[in-house]
This record gives structure tokens, sequence and C-alpha cells, in this order.
């Protein structure tokens, strides 16, 4: 299962100094095409649609980037790669907060009574949002003072994961209105990242060593 | 402002074929005059050969029923399009609508009616005077604009065909050609698209079969060369590139209706008080502005239409 010849050569680069500020600019630059899209007005007729989806879906993105950290860093044999696991878990809430916000202000323009009742009324607003909220305490706890706080409560805690990320698509799936195949193939991106999971806990009985945080 | 765009290079099908240039030197030698006498309407020439939009329309405004807001942008109206037949994405109609033949084009007149048959586009609208009307377009979506069409009445069309006592609906279906259509290869929708209106909506003043819009023949992705438009009704209800047009009596069952029939209903028209079920009709976004603006009563066509509903649950019929 290991591709370990070749992964000794990717070792340097992603134990680099660099790779972390390199990785930080590259999350940055899909939001940096959206501004730069709505400053140029290129984002067509309807420039708001396009940012509050898009936003959402680089939240989506991000999710899944993060939950194959570790299916990839078992494949590969590079342990190194969860250095770079909590940076794309905050980037997913960063993403998710802007979609939020997107929606907040520019749907609703903070009405209130209107977001309530969306909430309220409708479905995918409901599991999005609740999808939202599961990860505001990710984000809090991804201090190394709160790993060491939480002890063996901040895996537990994190395990919320599995849970927000279905919803997320869900929320995404529930939104479309007839083509269902994007929502369909973050889905199936889904079940291959969690299925990895369950092959491992009821297959192999050596566990090799359980995703902790790098501290 | 408006911006008229301009066809940066020729397009093959824009190429007029010989015969039809001939015959158009003809026409002008002729001149206009003659053109009247002889009841042939300019708009013939113009959309004979129609391939990709873009040529004039000769026509007169029609103010009693325009609207005086703004004008969406020309450009807006034709890259954003929901046009399933050439893809679910919006801005991928105006890409790939280039596929579309318009030209020959026949429609066939079918059901309740004493004057059945298939016509040529040219028979069509040759006893047509055509007119300018701008309407409020809303998309059941959540957005609209404010669009020029050129075309003439529904029912100036429908009385052709003298339709019976029997003839309480009529359906309406778009072209089915995958070839023409790739968007058609994909199941998202059960091909052709169908829609309805109860021959009372049909025949309704607002109710207009449109060849163009800006002045000119309607982009491909817009419809071409016919499609309807009811601007009390959300956007999916004015459907496009017709190539049927059926008297029946029985309710159509529509595209959307079959997809989602708890979401869409027969009447689907615009009411800021009946939600569809994923998201709220109190508000849309006009394109081309930032903020939302109140969405009104049959898109504020009530005192034109609201007396075709008098008496109805509009929860009911939604």
């Amino acid at each position: 299962m290991r591709i370990t010849k070749q992964s000794f050569s990717l070792q340097p680069m992603f134990r680099s100094r660099l790779s972390k500020p390199a990785l930080f600019m590259l999350c940055l630059m899909p939001l940096g095409n959206l501004v730069w899209g709505v400053i140029q007005d290129q984002l067509g007729a309807n420039p708001i649609e396009v940012f509050t989806r898009s936003s959402g879906e680089w939240a989506l993105r991000f999710l899944l980037v993060t939950l194959a950290i570790t299916p990839l860093r078992h494949l590969t044999g590079l342990p190194v790669l969860l250095r770079f696991r909590r940076m794309l878990g905050l980037f997913a809430f960063f993403y998710a907060l802007v979609h939020l916000v997107s929606y907040l202000w520019l749907d609703q323009f903070f009405d209130w009574g209107e977001i309530l009742l969306d909430i309220y009324k409708r479905p995918f607003i409901t599991v999005g949002m609740t999808a939202f909220l599961l990860l505001i305490p990710l984000a809090a706890t991804s201090t190394n003072r709160m790993v060491k706080r939480l002890g063996p409560n901040w895996r537990r805690l994190h395990r919320l994961i599995y849970v927000l990320v279905p919803l997320a698509v869900l929320h995404f799936f529930w939104l479309v209105k007839a083509d269902l195949r994007t929502p369909l193939i973050y889905g199936l991106i889904l079940s291959v990242l969690l299925g990895f999971r369950l092959y491992r806990r009821f297959f192999r009985s050596t566990d090799v060593g359980r995703s902790r945080p790098v501290v | 402002m408006i911006l008229i765009k301009k066809p940066v290079d020729t397009r093959p099908s824009e190429i007029t074929p010989l015969p039809v240039y001939k015959k158009r030197r003809e026409f002008i030698k002729t001149g206009l005059g003659l053109l009247a006498t002889a009841g042939i309407s300019p708009a013939v020439l113009a959309t004979a050969s129609a391939g990709y939009g873009g040529r004039k329309l000769d026509y007169s405004r029609m103010t009693e029923y325009s609207s005086k807001e703004e004008l969406t942008d020309y450009k807006d109206i034709t890259e954003y399009n929901n046009f399933y037949e050439f893809g679910t994405d919006k801005y991928s109609p105006a890409k790939r609508a280039k596929t579309l033949q318009t030209s020959p084009w026949s429609v066939k007149f079918s059901g309740h009616c004493e004057k059945p048959g298939s016509l040529q586009l040219e028979d069509i609208l040759k006893p047509h005077a055509l007119q300018e009307r701008i309407y409020r377009l809303r998309c059941v979506e959540g957005w609209s604009m404010v669009i020029p069409w050129i075309g003439f009445p529904l029912a100036d069309l429908l009385k052709r065909f003298q339709p019976t006592s029997q003839a309480k609906y009529v359906e309406f279906v778009t072209l089915k050609d995958a070839k023409q259509m790739p968007g058609q290869k994909s199941g998202v929708l059960d091909w052709p698209y169908v829609e309805g209106l109860r021959i009372d909506e049909a025949m309704n003043p607002l109710s207009l079969m449109a060849v163009g819009l800006y002045g000119e023949v309607l982009p491909n992705q817009n419809g071409a060369p016919l499609r309807l438009v009811v601007p009390w009704k959300y956007g999916f209800k004015s459907i496009k590139s017709i190539v049927e047009i059926r008297f029946v009596d029985k309710q159509p069952v529509s595209s959307w209706m079959r997809t989602a029939p708890s979401e869409y209903g027969f009447y689907s028209n615009v009411n800021p008080l009946v939600d569809h079920p994923r998201w709220s009709q109190k508000r849309e976004r006009r394109i081309g502005e930032f903020f939302k603006i109140k969405t009104r009563m049959y898109n504020g066509y009530a005192d034109e239409v609201a007396h075709l509903y008098s008496g109805m649950d509009l929860r009911k019929n939604f």
C-alpha cells in the first residue's frame, strides 16, 4: 500500500520551513481570485451569486482535503503531511465563514427575522448552519494550548468532523434544483475518505498510529 | 447605458446563403412600400436566415404594456440564461447554443382546433406586425431582469388555428434533438421540455410570442427562433425554441412539475406570499443592482392578470 521510494524524495520538501507559508499563500488564492473577479467585474451577470456559491464550494473542498490527510499519510507513508492538517482545517473554517457572511450580508442584508425563518423553514439552510456551528468548536480548539488542555478529549471533540462534512455535502445536495451531478461527486469523494477509515478500523488489526495532532 | 454587442467576426452561420441574398436584393429593389402591399412583413426577411441572433428587426413600440424601468444590459440578458438544453450552468447556453439550427424551422399546431397543421417560421410570422414590449422577467431562483422583447401577441397566433371549445389548455413543446441541444444527453429533465397555459392565460394580451430582443433577432441562448414570454409567471414558464403547440382539454404536466411536483406547480405565478419550498420569494435581485428589491404580486402585472385567478387558492394552485 505504501509508495515508500517516491515518498522519501518528497519528505524534504514537506519538511522545509517554507512549506507552510507556501501552502498558506496557495490556500488564499481562491479568495484572491474571487476578489479580483469582483474588482474587475469578471464574475458575470450575477457576481454575488458566484461569490456566495464559490466560497461555499471552496469551504467544502477544504473540508475534504483536510479529511484526505489521514488516508494520504497512510497511503504514502508520509507522516509529515500531518503538519498541514490544522492549516487546511482552519482554511475550511475561513471559507465557510466567508460563505456565511456572504449569505447574511449580500443575500439577506442582515434581516435577522428572515434569516431565522430561513434556518427554520429551509432544510438546506438548517443543515448548512448546523455544519457551520459544529465547525466553530473545532476551529476554536485548534491552538497548541487547547490541544494540550483537552488531552484525549481533543480527539473526541474533533470527531465532529465526521458529522459536519456529510452535513455540508447534504447542504449542497438539497440546494441544487435538478442537476445533482456536482454534489454527488463531492458525496462520492466523502464516501471514499470515510470508507478508508472504516476499512482500516475493521480490517486492519495493527493500528499504525492514530491521527494525533502535531504539536 | 445600453450596449449592443456587435459580433466580432463572422460566424459561418451568419453567412447568408446565396439564394437568400439574391432574394433580399430583389426585395430592396422593389422597395418597402411594395413589400407592405405584398403582405410580407420585414420580420420574415430578418429571421429567415437567422443563425445566431443579432439581425435587426422592424417593429413598433408598444408602450401600453411596457415597463419604464431601466433595461438590463444586453450582455447580461444574453450570457446569463437558464436553458438546460445547453447545460445547467447559467453561462453555458451562451457558449454552447451555437449548435442550434434555427433555419429552417417549423412549428406543428395540433389538438382541439379547426385548422391544425405544420407551419414554417416565415409563414407563422407573415401576418403579424412586430412590437417591442419591455417586460420584467422574474426567475424562480430569485433574480430578475427588464427585457425589451420583440414579438407579437400569442392570442393573435392561436386564433389563426381556431381552437374549439374543448381547447381548455395550450401545451408548448421545445425542440428535442441532442445533436443540436447537447444538454439533452444528460437526464436532468425529461426531454423535450414541456410547458402549458390555461387557454384564457394564453389569450391574455400580455402573453407574447417573442422572436427578438433589443431590436434584434433572438440569440439562440435566449430561445431562438420562437419563444413564449409570460411576464407574470416565473421564467421557466416562458418556454424556448418552440416546435409544437397543442390545444388540449386536460391540464398539461410541465417538465418542472414532473421533476419536482412539490416544488413547481402548473400556474407558477410570481407571488411573494407563497415561498418556493427551498427559498423565499419575497425579494429578488435585479441583475446589475446590489440591493434586493421587493417582489410584486404577479410580478407587477396584477391589473392585467389578477382577474384570471379570482377565487382561486393561490397556495394550493402555486
